[in-house]
């Protein structure tokens, strides 16, 4: 499958099959108005398939939003039609208003004008726990 | 806040610094510590101006120097009320609970300050539809320290993070109730002189109840505890809980369902309440409840010093003879709740204890 390929801007490789809209979405990133190719279900040697996101005209994106929801992804910084950085998103230890909490009882649920506030509880499990009332994190 | 065990070992929260036994019968009724402190050292640094949210907020420094301040004011009520004079402790009780607010308030009166505040009922015309931030940010203005009651979990939190004065939580919803948990390792020190090397059995509701989780992790802070989980199947407790004792080296557990079967080898025996609610079928709850009802007859069984404890309001399951029993420790948790209360509002107001001595960190008990 061919695609045009990046003059100036970033690519997002190995996200999850099927999450490039999700990740799109979290990222804040429009698709109706940025010049993008959107590569589903591609063949990967490493995760059997995954999706690839390609975006022109964009000089960086939030490596800890990403983390989140596509923690094996990687993003390379293209200029000039190369690739003059890889970048590895790492687990942030705290997200500020990203994911809400989905536990009725919490105080998020009532109080108006308070961040959403989760922190990295467990790494290996890539557990996220509420702040205020410490339901773990869905996404 | 880097500290130093007696052997020059760094300390961690969870290093579980050693409060070693001193001799076997440890109530003391002089002015003297009986905590023993044998092995922990260092800076209790000061709580002046902290907000207590969960008791993860305090070092395990800083919870003996509370169970130190609390036997000192027990010893001491007329030095000490005058400790905070002048000063004004709101107690915001968007839920009813008439025990723990009376206990807070109590606290503040006996040292010498003044309460004001609102609860359940008075609520709509109070703070009508008003956010917890705001209601804060006012009652800042009016009031030197502030305790909590919230039905939301989390609300304690947003609540210090509004205040320009120290917040206690006095339970937010089923998530925190710190001062219940100082109140229980209270009873433990007054009965026993120390939080450890205990066998601490914890009998009932454990899926459910707050005051048991709290317990157990705040047991496993200080180490060498081995817990016995005594529930029905229905109610056995949480991995998360299960995963902090075995994160916890020093600290074992066992399960059963039989009380009987082990309290004789128990130390410290922790009643909760079975509930209905928490049952799908009523000949299930009638039967275990009846199972879990602590009466003389299971306490024959029991060591002669072995404490009961209660967080209460208790409904059936410790019957009312029990009361009469020396083992029966719940009134005592009521008025260690108290004292602690009465250390902690004192202690993040800044005010010290006269003729109170702070702890050294450097005693120690053979
Ligand atoms: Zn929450």
């Amino acid at each position: 499958m061919e695609v045009t390929s990046v003059t100036n801007g970033i690519i997002i490789d190995h996200v999850p099959a099927g999450t490039a809209l999700k990740v799109l979405q979290f990222l804040h990133i429009d698709p109706a108005k940025t010049k993008l190719a959107l590569i589903m279900n591609a063949s990967s040697q490493r995760y059997g398939t995954k999706d690839i996101i390609k975006i022109e005209d964009e000089t960086s994106v939030d490596l800890n939003v990403l983390s989140l929801i596509a923690r094996q992804a990687t993003v390379d910084i293209v200029k000039g039609g190369k690739i003059i950085d890889k970048q590895q998103p790492s687990l942030p230890e705290h997200v500020v208003n990203v994911i809400s909490c989905t536990n009725p009882r919490c105080v998020t649920t009532t109080e108006h004008g308070i961040d959403q506030l989760f922190h990295l509880m467990h790494t290996k499990r890539q557990e996220y726990r509420c702040d205020y009332c410490d339901e773990e994190a869905k996404f | 806040m880097a500290t130093l065990s007696q052997k020059g070992e760094p300390l961690s929260d969870n290093n579980n610094p050693d409060l070693s036994v001193e001799a076997s019968s440890a109530r003391v009724e002089s002015a003297s510590s009986s905590i023993h402190s044998a092995g922990i050292s260092g800076n209790t640094s000061t709580l002046r101006g902290h907000s207590v949210v969960t008791l993860d907020d305090l070092s395990p420094q800083q919870i003996i120097e509370l169970l130190r301040k609390a036997e000192y004011i027990d010893s001491h009520r007329r030095q000490v009320m005058h400790t905070c004079d002048g000063r004004i402790l709101a107690t915001l009780f968007y839920e009813p609970s008439t025990r723990t607010r009376l206990s807070f308030e109590t606290a503040m009166l006996r040292l010498g300050g003044n309460v004001i505040g609102f609860a359940g009922a008075q609520l709509s015309s109070v703070s009508k539809g008003e956010s917890i931030s705001d209601t804060l940010k006012t009652v800042s203005n009016y009031a030197d320290v502030v305790a909590i009651r919230h039905p939301k979990e989390g609300a304690a939190l947003v609540a210090s993070r509004a205040a320009s004065v120290p917040v206690i939580n006095a339970g937010d919803g089923g998530h925190m109730h710190p001062t219940q948990t100082l109140a229980d390792l209270a009873t433990l020190t007054s009965r026993f002189g120390r939080v450890n090397n205990l066998t601490v059995g914890l009998c009932g509701d454990l899926t459910f109840g707050r005051t048991v989780h709290s317990l157990i992790s705040t047991l496993c802070r200080f180490g060498n505890v081995r817990f016995v989980l005594i529930s029905p199947d229905e109610l056995k407790t949480p991995q998360y809980v299960l995963d902090r004792i075995n994160d916890t080296p020093s600290c074992s557990f066992v399960q059963t369902r039989d009380l009987v079967g082990v309290i004789g080898d128990l130390d410290v025996l922790y009643m909760t309440r079975v509930q209905k609610e928490r049952f799908f079928n009523e000949d299930d709850y009638l039967r275990l409840r009846d199972t879990y009802i602590l009466d003389e007859d299971k306490l024959r069984h029991a060591k002669p010093e072995m404490a009961v404890l209660h967080p209460l309001p208790r409904v059936n399951e410790i019957a009312v003879e029990v009361d009469n029993d020396p083992r029966a420790a719940y009134f005592e948790q009521v008025k260690n709740g108290m004292l602690m209360r009465m250390a902690l509002e004192s202690s993040v107001l800044g005010d010290e204890l006269p003729g109170y001595e702070a702890w050294s960190g450097k005693e120690v008990y053979a």
